[in-house]
């Protein structure tokens, strides 16, 4: 008896998409992993928990899946960096910020997340380093995945062109208006768009328009 | 900011007390009653985020804030800006208990869009899913004036079937036939879309537009004419003849954007949303209708539409049709196949009408992935479009397949563009990842596309991952194609399983990744013709892991960056790469396909060595010991007599014999031990057949030493399963010569125990070798004065300070002479028969073994303590 036909590419679209801090391997000093910024697309389920306080249960876990997630995202770069012999230098931004970045580069990667740990449902998680932070989209778990790629890699790139990211003292954490008005543009309700590089450009110039750096 | 700079300011927020908060919630109630609070709001609005965000526990906001928020984020006056924030902060702080905000209150598509946000992160307590898509469609359905609404709504509607597949009224998306639903209305009257707009909108997923227009297209993908079921019907190539000119189900698909039609321009000119000119990827002017891949100075709302609904569709074939038609079982094709009225003849001609919604979007779809398969072969002018190209390939061949699932008479069109699109990929190693949902839809769509799924698979499991497997991606995605397609591989299994060399490359290289994939994937590889060789390449992936990296630092760079740790300057390791003398062991370490035997690569250890310790090698080593269990828990269901003492042999051979990286034998050794007890406890009778290696394994002092683990554990099995009771073939003299290889280990270990100050091996390895000694003795009496006496002197052992490992071994010693003195108890207990493992007698107290276990401890404890000070 064959499973169902449709089992393998039920659900196609992004559960959650999060910026987190990433420290040097072998920094003891850093302190701990932070997640800077998250967007859940709609939540999962909630248990039906008849205890009072279940809403703050609830929330609690979300907060610990998503940073469940920084951390795996935070250790797969960090060992994926240590393999390949970089140093902790590369995680800093370089020194000019007017050299172009190239995010095709930048240390990435997947990995799959049962179902049941954290999440309900089995998850994809797709990951991207950019200097010291981190860029995860948490998927269904057959999503396309190249598509997934070419959006985290679009997404990191204007959230570092639109919020600054790399020049001194400006700060994602107080600008959570610009990160929602680039994920309602170009990630709506989590769902990946087929963008061209004109399509793109376009939205851009609308978000420039709305949102003047 | 820096991340001490981040660090300092989550802290800040964290601290903030409530009363500091209460405050700064006046601040803000205050400053969203004023009209034009502008910047001033927005910033203490983010800062409420971040002092939200800072803390996983709840913080109370004071009611009065709370409801400003939410009449902030239904007002249609208030700044964009401000709502958006309002929607993060109260996404942020659910699920919120007593919730006001309800869909009733957004009156329009953005609106909506914002509670939508916030009303799904309530966890669907208070069936806000099903809310939340009802009113999307009320709201569609209100036919609302030109603008951007349904864009905003419809991915408010994909993520309400994906949270709840079926949970939208059914028939709402596709009514039978009425003049009802979501997008049959939007299909029927389209006056809020520029009717002359010359691009496919939201309408063709339903219903065919009917301006046609004339085509002068090639489809390369569609040879033959008896597969051209997508050209337009007015085309004047179009084989059935000269088609119908009125309306066609269709002619919206193809509807030429510029240059090509009679009277483009004037369409163009009479749109209110003029579009720019449209050209394909790679730089020329489009021929055929608008999709993803097309590309324009300036994007129509119909266009943007186009975009969306394509990226959705999936989830609507998938989702949002009526349950029951999304899954049509392998076996139940054949039978469909013939009875079903082809939507493509119906389509292709004009009774596209006709057909039901859900047959009319499929064939929309159908034509759409078509013209993107045509399009992906484009060279792109620019890399992000390359990269879409890509996406858009991977995501058309997902979307045929679920067509080909729901709708057979797709598959016979399908076929033939695939194995051309394989013609286009294979060679193409950029192309290795679009190939997988290929392999994938030639294998689910069984005998019709055997030949080609063989060849691709054989493609991918053989080329793609030996050159590819730098890649993390391709790696991820291939190790996740193979997990998931183990039901369908079928004749692929066949390939797959031999493939294992090749598949563990991907595996050594990004074993953090990929680790907790392959325990899913091995037990699948592992059968009775590749268990032996899958466990020694097992043991040596480390030292894969390290061959891949001389691999790769000797062929030329295929990144900016170098993929291996460039602070190793491996020379000696370099040279041996190249070294004949190592050739042939290098190749069949780096093999694509099982071998059928096994070479010892004890001489690559040595060359290797300067790799060992490098990160990638020894992450990979941590993994090992997860891989070798994932592996045994297969062992059991394939594994013959012959089979596993082929496996037990290799364990105590490879015990001796591992890639040095730190810390590494250590942990092996230990899973090694288990498992070879495992394999014991399977099937006793290996102890008696494989005597003789055991014992020469046991049988030298030496082990006991580097591989205590496992020699601890060969001397246990003797213990337990050298016995008739076991195996009948077991003979005295069997008994008689592991007793006397024991006996002599054991007496120099505790000789060279007695004079050597620092302890020479572990007590652990001293009692187990006297307990399998009574136990052997207790087998054979003419034995037990021996053990006794060697006993006996085991009791008398010096105790040093502090030596609590000698008193160990003098209580065990004393518990055992005990035993033997009596004879029957001590083979009862030593040698207990199968019924012991019965509940019975663990639960029953008048039963034997209850009591014998209880006079037998009365005994040791009543002997204990006459031990000798």
């Amino acid at each position: 008896m064959r499973p169902p036909a449709t089992s393998p590419c039920l659900g196609a679209m992004v559960h959650a998409f999060l910026i987190h801090t990433l420290r040097a391997p072998n920094d003891k000093d850093a302190g701990f992993c932070r997640v800077l910024y998250s967007c859940v697309f709609g939540a999962e389920k909630s248990p039906d928990d008849p205890r009072p306080n279940g809403a703050e249960r609830d929330r609690l876990l979300r907060k610990e899946q998503i940073l469940a997630v920084a951390r795996q995202v935070e250790s797969m770069c960090q060992l994926q960096q240590q393999a390949s012999g970089r140093s902790s230098v590369d995680l800093q931004p370089p020194s000019s910020s007017d050299e172009p970045m190239s995010l095709h580069d930048a240390p990435h990667g997947a990995f799959r997340l049962a179902a049941g740990d954290p999440f309900q449902e089995p998850r994809t998680v797709v990951w991207l380093g950019m200097f010291s932070l981190g860029f995860a989209l948490v998927l269904d778990a057959h999503e396309n995945l190249l598509l997934a790629e070419s959006t985290l890699r679009l997404l990191a790139r204007l959230l570092s062109d639109h919020l600054r990211l790399l020049a001194p003292g400006t700060s994602l954490l107080l600008r959570a208006d610009r990160i929602e008005a680039i994920l309602t543009r170009f990630l709506p309700h989590g769902q990946l768009l087929f963008l061209n590089d004109q399509f793109v450009q376009g939205l851009e110039k609308e978000l420039s328009t709305a949102w003047p750096l | 900011m820096s991340s001490t700079g981040m660090e300092r300011l989550l802290r800040q927020a964290r601290e903030i007390q409530d009363g500091e908060l209460s405050k700064f919630c006046a601040r803000i109630t205050k400053l969203l009653q004023q009209q034009d609070s502008g910047a001033e709001a927005v910033d203490a609005l983010q800062r409420l985020l971040l002092i939200l965000s800072a803390t996983k526990y709840r913080r109370k906001l004071e009611q009065p804030c709370m409801n400003l928020l939410q009449t902030t984020l239904c007002s249609t006056t208030a700044p964009p800006q401000l709502q958006l924030l309002c929607a993060a902060i109260l996404r942020e702080m659910a699920p919120v208990e007593g919730l006001a905000l309800t869909c009733e209150q957004a009156h329009n598509s953005h609106t909506l869009s914002l509670v939508a946000s916030v009303l799904l992160a309530q966890g669907d307590r208070q069936n806000e899913v099903g809310s939340v898509g009802r009113h999307a469609l009320q709201l569609l359905e209100a036919r609302p004036p030109e603008g951007p609404g349904p864009r905003l709504l419809l991915p408010v509607l994909s993520k309400v079937v994906s949270l709840s597949p079926g949970i939208l009224p059914e028939g709402s998306w596709f009514p039978p036939g009425s003049g009802e639903g979501l997008l049959w209305q939007l299909a029927q009257d389209r006056s809020h879309l520029p009717r002359c707009g010359t691009l496919v909108h939201l309408s063709w997923l339903c219903n065919g537009g009917t301006v046609p227009g004339p085509a002068d297209t090639q489809y390369p993908l569609l040879s033959s004419p008896d597969v051209q079921p997508k050209t337009c019907p007015s085309c004047p190539r179009s084989p059935g003849g000269p088609a119908a000119p009125e309306a066609s189900g269709l002619a919206a698909l193809c509807q030429h954007p510029a240059g090509v039609s009679a009277a483009p321009w004037e369409r163009l000119l009479c749109s209110s949303d003029k579009p720019g000119l449209v050209t394909e990827v790679d730089g020329s002017v489009a021929t055929d209708f608008f999709t993803v891949l097309s590309t324009s100075q300036r994007f129509t709302e119909d266009q943007r539409l186009n975009v969306l609904v394509f990226s959705m569709l999936r989830t609507w074939l998938l989702l949002g049709l009526p349950a029951g038609l999304t899954a049509v079982e392998a076996d139940d094709r054949s039978e469909l196949e013939g009875s079903t009225q082809s939507v493509l003849s119906a389509a292709s001609a004009t009774a596209s009408r006709l057909l039901p919604p859900q047959q009319q979007l499929r064939a929309g779809a159908f034509e759409y992935c078509q013209r993107i398969l045509e399009q992906s072969g484009r060279r792109a002018l620019r890399r992000a479009d390359s990269d879409l190209q890509k996406a858009c390939l991977v995501e058309a061949v997902l979307l045929l397949d679920l067509l080909c699932r729901q709708e057979p008479s797709f598959l016979y069109p399908t076929l033939p563009c695939l194995k051309a699109l394989l013609g286009r990929l294979g060679g193409d190693p950029k192309q290795a990842r679009t190939l997988l949902p290929v392999a994938r839809f030639l294998l689910s769509h069984g005998e019709a596309a055997a030949v080609d799924s063989e060849a691709v698979c054989r493609h991918l499991f053989t080329s793609v991952p030996a050159e590819l497997f730098p890649c993390p991606m391709l790696a991820f995605e291939l190790v996740q194609f193979c997990r998931d397609s183990l039901h369908i591989l079928g004749p692929g299994l066949g390939l797959l399983k031999p493939s294992f060399p090749n598949l563990l490359k991907l595996l050594a290289w990004h074993s953090p990744a990929l680790t907790s994939e392959f325990v899913v994937l091995l037990p699948s590889l592992v059968d009775a013709g590749t268990a032996v060789e899958l466990l020694h390449a097992l043991l040596d992936l480390p030292c894969l892991t390290a061959a891949l990296d001389l691999q790769l630092r000797l062929s030329p760079m295929t990144s900016e960056w170098p993929l291996w740790d460039i602070s190793l300057r491996p020379t000696s390791c370099l040279e041996g790469f190249r070294d004949p003398h190592f050739q042939p062991l290098f190749q069949f370490l780096l093999r694509s396909k099982a071998a059928g035997s096994t070479l010892r690569l004890a001489p690559l250890y040595r060359l290797l060595q300067p790799l060992a310790g490098c990160a990638r090698v020894f992450q990979c080593a941590q993994a090992v010991p997860t891989l070798l269990h994932a592996f045994f828990s297969a062992v059991p269901h394939v594994a013959d007599a012959a089979l596993m003492s082929q496996l037990a042999l290799a364990l105590l051979e490879r015990s001796g014999s591992l890639f040095p990286v730190p810390q590494y034998e250590d942990r092996v050794h230990r899973v090694l031990s288990t498992q070879l007890l495992g394999l014991c406890r399977l099937r006793p009778a290996l102890v008696v057949e494989l005597a003789r290696d055991l014992l020469g394994f046991a049988g030298s002092v030496s082990g006991i030493r580097s591989q205590e683990p496992m020699f601890t554990a060969v001397v246990w099995a003797a213990g337990e399963y050298l016995t008739v009771a076991h195996d009948r073939r077991c003979t005295v003299e069997q008994v008689t010569r592991f007793f006397e290889a024991l006996e002599a280990l054991l007496f120099e270990v505790t000789q060279s125990r007695r004079s050597a100050s620092p302890p020479q091996c572990q007590p652990q390895v001293i009692t187990v070798l006297m307990t399998t000694l009574t136990k052997l003795a207790s087998r054979s009496q003419d034995l037990i004065p021996r053990v006794s006496l060697l006993l006996s002197k085991l009791r008398t052992l010096p105790v040093g300070p502090g030596d609590e490992d000698t008193d160990a071994v003098r209580t065990r010693a004393t518990e055992l002479t005990n035993l033997l003195k009596m004879p029957s108890v001590a083979q009862f207990v030593f040698s207990p028969g199968p019924e012991a493992n019965s509940s019975r007698f663990h639960r029953d107290a008048t039963t034997a073994l209850p009591l014998a276990l209880r006079t037998v401890s009365q005994l040791v404890d009543r002997e204990t303590s006459l031990l000798p000070a």
